[in-house]
């Protein structure tokens, strides 16, 4: 097969539906736009081969010709779309109930939903977002997508470059806004083109055939689209890997210091305080609000200071640690070190860190102390106290956070929020011992017969905050792809590309004109260019058809 | 032109064409498949049933176990129920009464429970042995590097392991005693 050279001389490589130069029609590739069925052109791609419809010898191209389908490219779009739905359809791995019987997904799904279950699980949709196949879908989205383009936008770049004013007769005239004129003076015509150049068409002439064209560069924006969306892919494949993005999650008590998760024992971090503000409760801005809900938080801020570690020369010997930054961490107000970020995420309230005691008689109403102590690590207590006067303290139970459930007591968490004790007080010189329940406003004496009393004599409380850790490389792709994106559907939607086509004719002339959109506009511009000329006002072929 | 320039003019198009092709399509490729791999190599820091069993070393606390430290590839040669557990948790409970009860007898077969309390502190564990009279290894993960070296989220979280050190079971959530047996017999030294 050869290169199709057309009667105006030019050129048209193999698969050309429409002459570049002249935009006749070449006779055997008219199927391919279906050209063969309609009196009407089909002006998609200017009627440009499509390199795909045509080459297919190798596996390369028959791959790429696969791809470049935009059949192709909707049916994935198609199966991404009900694969994301169904995977909705039940909870997610990751999100099974905690409460759940079996946490176990090979008996939770079946547990919970049956028959059903087991499919969806059989299946794999219980991980879905993150399986192999689900990827490669949105993978070969992404394919589909830099082929399809490519191998549109090449030659339409040249259709529209190679294009002369001097068009075929059958080109214009199958144009769907057509009009024919029997006789037009020179005068007219120059008026017509000058109202038109006007309007900001760019007229170029070759033996009196003139083109009037505007816009072109709309026929660009779906491709610049694509390359938006193409590096919002890529910018998503770079997520994936730990060096362009990290999300990690920290609890640090106020005091403590800890180890900064992701950052390979790199960096430290020691909470200072963490504060929680309000709204003052007459503020008007805020009534409702807090008519609601009693209060608003206005601030929530952790003050910290961030460590690096110096690599120690001794491994496994604590390492000594430099001040990186001082800061205070407020919501959307992170602070940021050496790429990493720490957001303000969480935070607990009032956990309790030490509580101290005191020992009286328990008929005495003063509670003169007979002896005191403090349990100094609620996380961790210690379990028996030697006191002054020979008293002895042990515990005997410890509730970090007590609830009384079923008439038993327990705890509900490992942190210290709401603890209560069972102690045993070994008077001085005595074997046995009494049991006291102490918890915050409990104090029981379950024997009943006593004859001391401990009573909490003060508590120190911390408060907890937790901190995101984030490093992540990748958001300045996403919003360059985003931009890119939307200059692309701009370039697309607020302008047209509209051309009109002059042919002389005898004595008269044929008016033609194509646009990818808003034919009202264009029957508007020319309108206004052949207003005062006797030239006959186009006709919408494709509605006279209808 | 002549036939041969145009021939040859036409053959190095075409050539142009399938290199162009070619590189576009591999490129693609790379990216799609360094997507898939790195992927997958997110999940490996979980292990799964037949992954070989992650050590640790960890203090002993229980006093009515002799042992006073365990490393899990010490274990070796018997069959190793891994149990991550916190006295604050109600099916952690639950189940090991039955654990205790299984375990003079599976013990002398050559089954080894080990269990990692998630606590805050010992005291509390301590208490909970007492109460439970438990005699298998307790162990106390205070810093929380045994559970994040499995992952463990929410528990009881349950790793039955066999002689050879690999992973054969994984439970999430609570065993019923009958449950339990079934999974001592699997990873049972012959």
């Amino acid at each position: 097969m050869d290169k199709i050279k057309c009667e105006c001389g030019h050129v048209n490589p193999e698969g050309t539906v429409l002459c570049e130069a002249c935009g006749k029609p070449i006779e055997k590739n008219q199927h391919i736009d279906g050209n063969d069925k309609r009196k009407l052109l089909n002006m998609r791609y200017d009627g440009s081969a499509r390199r795909s419809l045509t080459y297919n010898k190798t596996i390369i191209d028959k791959i790429w010709s696969f791809f470049s389908s935009v059949k192709v490219g909707i049916w994935l779009i198609v199966l991404a779309l009900i694969a994301s739905a169904i995977g909705t359809i039940f909870p997610q791995e990751i999100y099974i109930p905690a409460d759940a019987v079996s946490r176990d997904p090979a008996i939770f799904y079946e547990d919970r939903y049956g028959i059903l279950g087991k499919i969806y699980y059989e299946l794999g949709f219980h991980n879905l977002y993150s399986s192999w196949w689900y990827l490669l879908l949105i993978a070969l989205i992404g394919v589909s997508l830099v082929i399809c383009s490519l191998d549109r936008v090449v030659p339409l770049y040249k259709a529209l470059k190679m294009q002369r004013p001097k068009r075929h007769e059958t080109f214009v005239t199958r144009q769907r806004l057509f009009s024919k004129t029997e006789a037009v003076s020179t005068d007219e015509v120059n008026s017509v083109k000058d109202s038109l150049q006007k309007q900001g068409y760019k007229i170029r002439e070759e033996d009196g055939h003139i083109v009037a064209e505007k816009g072109r560069f709309s026929r660009w924006g779906p491709y610049v689209n694509h390359i938006g969306l193409i590096i919002i892919l890529l910018a998503a494949i770079l997520r994936q890997t730990p060096l362009f993005f990290l999300d990690e999650y920290v609890w640090v008590r106020e005091g403590e210091q800890t180890v900064i998760p992701g950052t390979d024992g790199e960096y430290y971090v020691k909470n200072k305080k963490f504060t929680l503000e309000t709204h003052d409760e007459n503020d008007e801005r805020f009534k409702e609000a807090i008519e609601k809900q009693g209060e608003v938080v206005s601030n929530y801020q952790t003050d910290v200071i961030v460590y690096k570690a110096e690599e120690s020369e001794v491994t496994g010997a604590e390492p000594k640690l430099t001040k990186v930054k001082e800061e205070d961490i407020r919501m959307n107000k992170p602070l940021k070190f050496d790429g990493y970020a720490l957001y303000q995420a969480g935070y607990q309230l009032n956990e309790f860190s030490e509580m101290s005691f005191i020992i009286h008689d328990i008929d005495d109403e003063q509670k003169k102390p007979l002896a005191k102590f403090t349990v100094d690590e609620l996380l961790d207590p210690q379990s028996s106290y030697e006191l002054d006067n020979g008293f002895r303290v042990e515990i005997e139970h410890y509730y970090p956070d007590y609830v009384l459930e079923d008439g038993e007591p327990r705890s509900e968490s490992k942190y210290p929020k709401n603890p209560a004790f069972v102690f045993a007080v070994y008077p001085p010189d005595s074997e046995a011992s009494e049991i006291s329940f102490i918890g915050i406003g409990r104090n029981i004496d379950p024997t009943g017969e006593n004859n001391y009393k401990i009573s909490i004599d003060g508590f120190d409380t911390r408060d907890v905050s937790g901190l995101t850790v984030r490093r992540d490389y990748t958001l300045p792709f996403f919003i360059i792809g985003a931009v890119i994106f939307m200059i692309g559907v701009i370039q697309g939607m607020y302008w047209q590309h509209r051309r009109v086509w002059i042919h002389p004719k005898e004595e008269g002339i044929l008016l033609a004109a194509h646009t990818n959109k808003n034919w009202f506009g264009i029957q508007k511009d020319i309108k206004k260019a052949i207003a005062g000329t006797t030239i006959n006002m186009v006709v919408d072929q494709q509605k006279l058809h209808e | 032109m002549s036939l041969e320039k145009r021939k040859a003019k036409k053959s190095k198009k075409k050539r142009n064409r399938f290199i162009f092709r070619s590189i576009i399509l591999a490129v693609l490729v790379g990216a799609v498949v360094f997507a898939l791999v790195s992927n997958s190599q997110k999940d490996k820091t979980i292990y799964k049933v037949g992954d070989q069993a992650p050590d640790f070393k960890l203090e002993q606390i229980n006093e009515n176990n002799e042992l006073e430290s365990i490393q899990l590839s010490d274990l070796e040669g018997k069959g190793v129920m891994l149990n991550f557990w916190a006295t604050y948790c109600e099916p952690c409970e639950a189940e090991m009464p039955y654990m205790q009860k299984l375990y003079p007898e599976y013990h002398n077969q050559g089954i080894e429970i080990v269990a990692v309390s998630l606590d805050g502190g010992q005291l509390v564990i301590d208490r909970f042995i007492d109460k439970y009279d438990l005699t298998f290894p307790v162990m106390h993960d205070s810093k929380g590097q045994v559970s994040d070296l499995y992952k463990v989220g929410p528990i009881p979280s349950t790793f039955f392991i066999n002689p050879e050190g690999e992973i054969v079971e994984i439970v999430e959530g609570a065993l019923t005693l009958e449950r339990l047996e079934s999974y001592f017999q699997q990873v049972l030294p012959e």
